[in-house]
């Protein structure tokens, strides 16, 4: 392939991109709205969509943090209060912060990575589909009054027909099953997607923390999400058709439904932070203005963190009564686990100790994480040791920890990289001004309202109790963090407020207002829909840094390279590249807008009605639909390459 | 500068805080052992809180010097240690070391709890929904969300459940162990210390986990066995007419079909035996204090109490419920 200079901001430069616009544009209004392909669409709705999930479920938050600002209180009685804490559990892991990250990876991998979409579009738009469908689907149980009661983690047999005979646990296990193929599909699309459709010259060791990042997180999610499925499906098998899985009876285990679940639940905790670490991982040398210190460490640490984070799953089960010496291995595991964060964590510091740090909103976010992060790292420490676990766990200590680390170390970087990245998606910068006031308020709310549920721990407070009896030392450090919660919360608001005003009135950004160094900020914001005009050739672990000005690919005539250049975006194609050096080896037909995606969705959603119903007749529509759709899909592929 | 001021806040909060929690001494709280197991987690807890506190000030600091000390200068300040150095010795060798320590620690700390010891009192804990059913099988005592056990002597507490999950706690004699149906677990604990204890559900068990518990009432060896010599034998029968009354009115309504009183013919199952339920310090599992007020509120209405549990209002004249009330209040 031949490699031109063309300025980097340029990257679609002399060529006619409104022809090019014309070639790749959704057809517009609400059949494009149903049949995009396009990943920045696609990540745009996820983040959306999972914002309103964030929001809505931190307002039940504030419900419960109201029925527990005061002893005996009555905002809400026990049976909405259980429904709440189920929902907000629920809707927070499963439909926030899971999409979310989604979402960022859909949008910025295939920019970072140079290339014109995700490997597969029509399954990246169809596990869009899937996971608003199956949050329809759950939020539908509180709509019609009939929420989910049974805590988030589901145990059975509080779960089970005997003891919670309504339809609402339905709602709760199908929709897990539900959103875990939403889950599992952008799994696979993201680990294609890191591997073969790098730009030229971005070998495996060039490639952005933040897309390692998303590929430990994806092979997490293939390896894990079939676990908690099993625990759900099996479930609902129980629930629904009368087998004996979890009934001890009949010969069922109950700790075979806890040692499922918590199979996937601990990598979960990882598959949600480990991205949110990637984040940070672009933030930091952006923000300090030099190359990221220990990129191989990093690197290497996300890949541990996915092996390693499957060890430790009994830890949460400490309490159960198996035998110590089988327990102590998975404590020994789960103070290990600690060393690939402390390795990333010192790679940060390292990065920022010879930097000259901006004081940017996104950075102070990266900042705010780090120590809210380190603090809820080592209580997490403190719970691998297992005679402490057996004090704490179930206590109010653990719902502080895992909200330091959820909340502190997940939300915060979201936030980061929502002040970091918008610019790059709209085009249009938020407000530096009201990005710090949120902040702060974030940071002093959120240690306010969580800092204290150490402290009630200690003081005896079990966890999930709607309410508790005064005299007995939990009244004021609840109220205190009733009002920290609510602290927290006009803080996030002031970043959704800030939002609009940026949506519509903000200052334009530029193509590179933070000058950072990965390929997303080489294109225009917003980036046109084939995000780069002539695919830029790499040769550095900061292209925009260290190749200035950016060059381009253009094709040598032959099959693997054609697509390089502008006639690759006039043909609707881009470049595949061979997994570790990024050669260009293939060329690939991008897929047109298409309804399938959505179709093969809608038909998945009816067959889960029809299970939550009982009705065999919806069920078999639902899985009539499935069958046209992938029918139709296979058969659409054959055409399009031919 | 503004840093330094924001940490100084955030440290005054800190202390604010832990005033606030230490000021509390009905607390049934971890740091206020009271039992074996009690004694050696809140050992470890103070040497890993000394740890924690090590690490995140020293970790913290190299955050806050890291954001600052480029500030003022072009490029940033170079620094005479290599990255791969800063991060193997910072990120892998002193945690290493400290995890190490820790791991060691505990181990060496802890490994004679929850061991069998000799002569042991058993005690049989059956979770419900949502009370606990509480008997000694050696000694043919059965009572209800109240724990009596000698100080010192060695205990095996049995705990199952024939509904849901529960989870057994009492943070100031040691850590949880979970009952669950199927399974038959087993803790072994000494309390050190007579008083009572507050003892918790801490396993979500559904509507009124809130309000599943119960105390513990550790007693002098001697104080003991007077306890246990006395609800061997309860008393024979009403002391006078209006107890007798009482006994009558309980039997005739449904309050024999679900209460056990021992020496009479009620031998229900569903509720919790109430053989002894005069000398019982509260009601509906340590939910209100065991007054002649909450008594007969509980006997008319236990839904506005307690709702979701599983007695039905029981409606009478005020004649029959302050004959009743006396009975009860005989059985101790």
């Amino acid at each position: 392939m031949a490699v031109t200079h063309t300025p980097s901001e340029e990257t679609h430069g002399k060529i006619d991109t409104e022809e090019l616009e014309e070639i790749w544009a959704d057809a517009p209004g609400v059949p494009g709205f149903f049949s995009t392909v396009d990943h920045k669409r696609i990540g745009m709705r996820y983040i959306y969509t999972a914002f309103f999930f964030f929001f809505t479920s931190g307002l039940m938050a504030l419900v419960m943090r109201d029925q527990l600002a005061a002893p005996n209180n009555h905002v809400v009685g026990p049976e909405l209060y259980n429904q709440l804490m189920t929902m907000h559990g629920t809707t927070m892991i499963f439909l926030f912060n899971t999409p979310v990250l989604a979402g960022f990876g859909n949008y910025i991998l295939p920019l970072q990575l140079g290339t014109r979409d995700m490997a597969f579009p029509r399954l990246n738009a169809f596990s869009y589909w899937i996971f608003v469908l199956s949050g329809l689907f759950f939020y539908a149980s509180f709509l019609l009054g009939k929420a989910p009661d049974g805590g988030w983690f589901g145990y059975t047999p509080m779960t089970a027909k005997a003891f919670s005979p309504g339809i609402n646990l339905d709602f709760w296990g199908l929709a897990i099953v539900f959103v875990g193929i939403s889950t599992t599909v952008g799994a696979v699309n993201f680990i294609v997607t890191a591997f073969k459709m790098r730009a030229p010259g971005m070998t495996i060791n060039r490639v952005p923390i933040f897309v390692w990042s998303i590929l430990s997180m994806a092979f997490m999610v293939l390896f894990a999400v079939p676990a908690v499925t099993l625990a759900a499906g099996l479930l609902e098998l129980d629930r629904l058709f009368g087998t004996a899985f979890f009934n001890p009876a009949h010969g069922g285990n109950l700790l075979l439904y806890q040692h499922l679940f918590w199979f996937w639940g601990h990598p979960e905790v990882y598959i949600l932070f480990v991205p949110a670490t990637g984040m940070i991982s672009m933030i930091i040398p952006v923000m300090s203005r030099r190359p990221l210190a220990g990129y191989l460490w990093i690197a290497t640490a996300l890949i541990a963190i996915a092996f390693i984070s499957f060890g430790v799953w009994v830890h949460h089960m400490f309490a159960t009564g198996m035998p110590v010496q089988a327990m102590s291995f998975f404590s020994a595991v789960s103070l290990i686990i600690v060393l690939p964060s402390g390795v990333q964590f010192f790679a940060w510091i390292a990065t920022m100790w010879k930097g000259r740090v901006r004081f940017t909103t996104p950075m102070l976010f990266a900042i705010g994480f780090l120590l809210i992060f380190l603090l809820g790292g080592i209580t997490g420490a403190t719970l691998a040791t297992m005679p402490f676990d057996w004090q704490v766990t179930d206590s109010y200590y653990i719902v502080a920890h895992f909200h330091y680390v959820l909340n502190g170390a997940v939300v915060f970087p979201i936030f980061g990289a929502i002040y970091f990245w918008y610019p790059k998606m709209s085009g249009r910068k938020l407000s530096e001004k009201w990005g710090h006031i949120s902040f702060w308020l974030m940071f002093i709310g959120f240690n306010l309202a969580f800092f204290g549920m150490h402290l009630l721990g200690f003081l005896g407070m079990p966890r999930r109790i709607s309410t508790y009896p005064s005299g007995l030392g939990w009244d004021n450090l609840n109220l205190i963090s009733t009002i920290g919660a609510f602290i927290f919360a006009i803080g996030t608001g002031v970043t959704l407020v800030n939002w609009f005003h940026a949506r519509w009135w903000g200052k334009p950004a530029g193509p590179n207002p933070w000058d950072a160094d990965s390929l997303e900020w080489a294109t225009t914001s917003p980036p046109p829909e084939f995000n780069f005009a002539s695919i830029p050739v790499v040769a550095s672990r900061h292209p925009l840094w260290d190749q200035r000005p950016l060059p381009t690919a253009n094709p040598n005539g032959d099959e693997a390279t054609k697509s390089l250049g502008p006639e690759g975006a006039e043909h609707h194609e881009t470049p595949e590249t061979t997994g570790l050096d990024a050669r260009p080896e293939a060329t690939l037909d991008l897929p047109h807008p298409t309804y399938l995606p959505f179709l093969l969705a809608c038909g998945i959603a009816v067959f889960f009605v029809g299970l939550l119903i009982k009705a065999v007749l919806v069920g078999i529509i639902g899985v009539g639909a499935l069958v046209v759709a992938l029918t139709w899909w296979a058969w659409r592929t054959e055409v399009d390459l031919a | 500068m503004a840093k330094r001021r924001r940490i100084w806040f955030a440290l005054a909060v800190l202390v604010l805080l832990t005033l606030v929690a230490c000021s509390t001494k009905n607390s049934p709280a971890i740091t206020d052992p009271k039992g074996n197991e009690a004694h050696t987690i809140s050992g470890i807890w103070w040497l890993m809180c000394g740890m924690a506190s090590a690490v995140y000030l020293i970790v913290g600091g190299f955050i806050v010097v890291a954001a600052f000390r480029g500030r003022r200068s072009e490029e940033g300040k170079p620094s005479r240690v290599r990255d791969s150095t800063f991060i193997v010795v910072g990120g892998l060798i002193v945690p290493s070391i400290i995890l190490l320590v820790l791991g060691a620690s505990v181990v060496y700390a802890s490994n004679n709890l929850r061991q069998p010891e000799k002569d042991p009192l058993k005690i049989e804990v059956v979770g419900k929904r949502w009370w606990w059913d509480i008997s000694y099988p050696d000694q043919n005592i059965t009572t209800a969300n109240e724990v009596h056990i000698p100080v010192g002597r060695p205990l095996e507490i049995g705990l199952d459940s024939d509904n849901v999950i529960h989870s057994f706690w009492v943070p100031q004699l040691g850590g949880k162990v979970d009952l669950i149906p199927g399974q038959h677990n087993i803790w072994r604990v000494k309390a050190t210390k007579a008083g009572v204890y507050r003892g918790e559900c801490a396993e979500y068990c559904g509507l009124q986990h809130a309000k599943m518990n119960f105390l513990v009432v550790a007693q002098p060896a001697a104080e003991f066995d007077q306890w246990v010599v006395r609800h061997q034998n309860p008393p024979s029968g009403p002391s006078d007419e209006l107890t007798a009354a009482g006994q009558a009115i309980f039997m005739r309504e449904p309050c024999a079909g679900c209460h056990t009183i021992r020496g009479t013919t009620a031998n229900g199952t569903i509720g919790p035996d109430l053989t002894d339920i005069g000398s019982r310090r509260t009601l509906g599992a340590n939910t209100v204090a065991n007054t002649d007020a909450n008594l007969a509120g509980w006997i008319v209405d236990s839904q506005s109490i307690k709702p979701g549990n599983l007695m039905p209002p029981i409606p009478m004249s005020s004649n029959d419920l302050h004959a009743l009330l006396a009975y009860l209040r005989s059985l101790k």
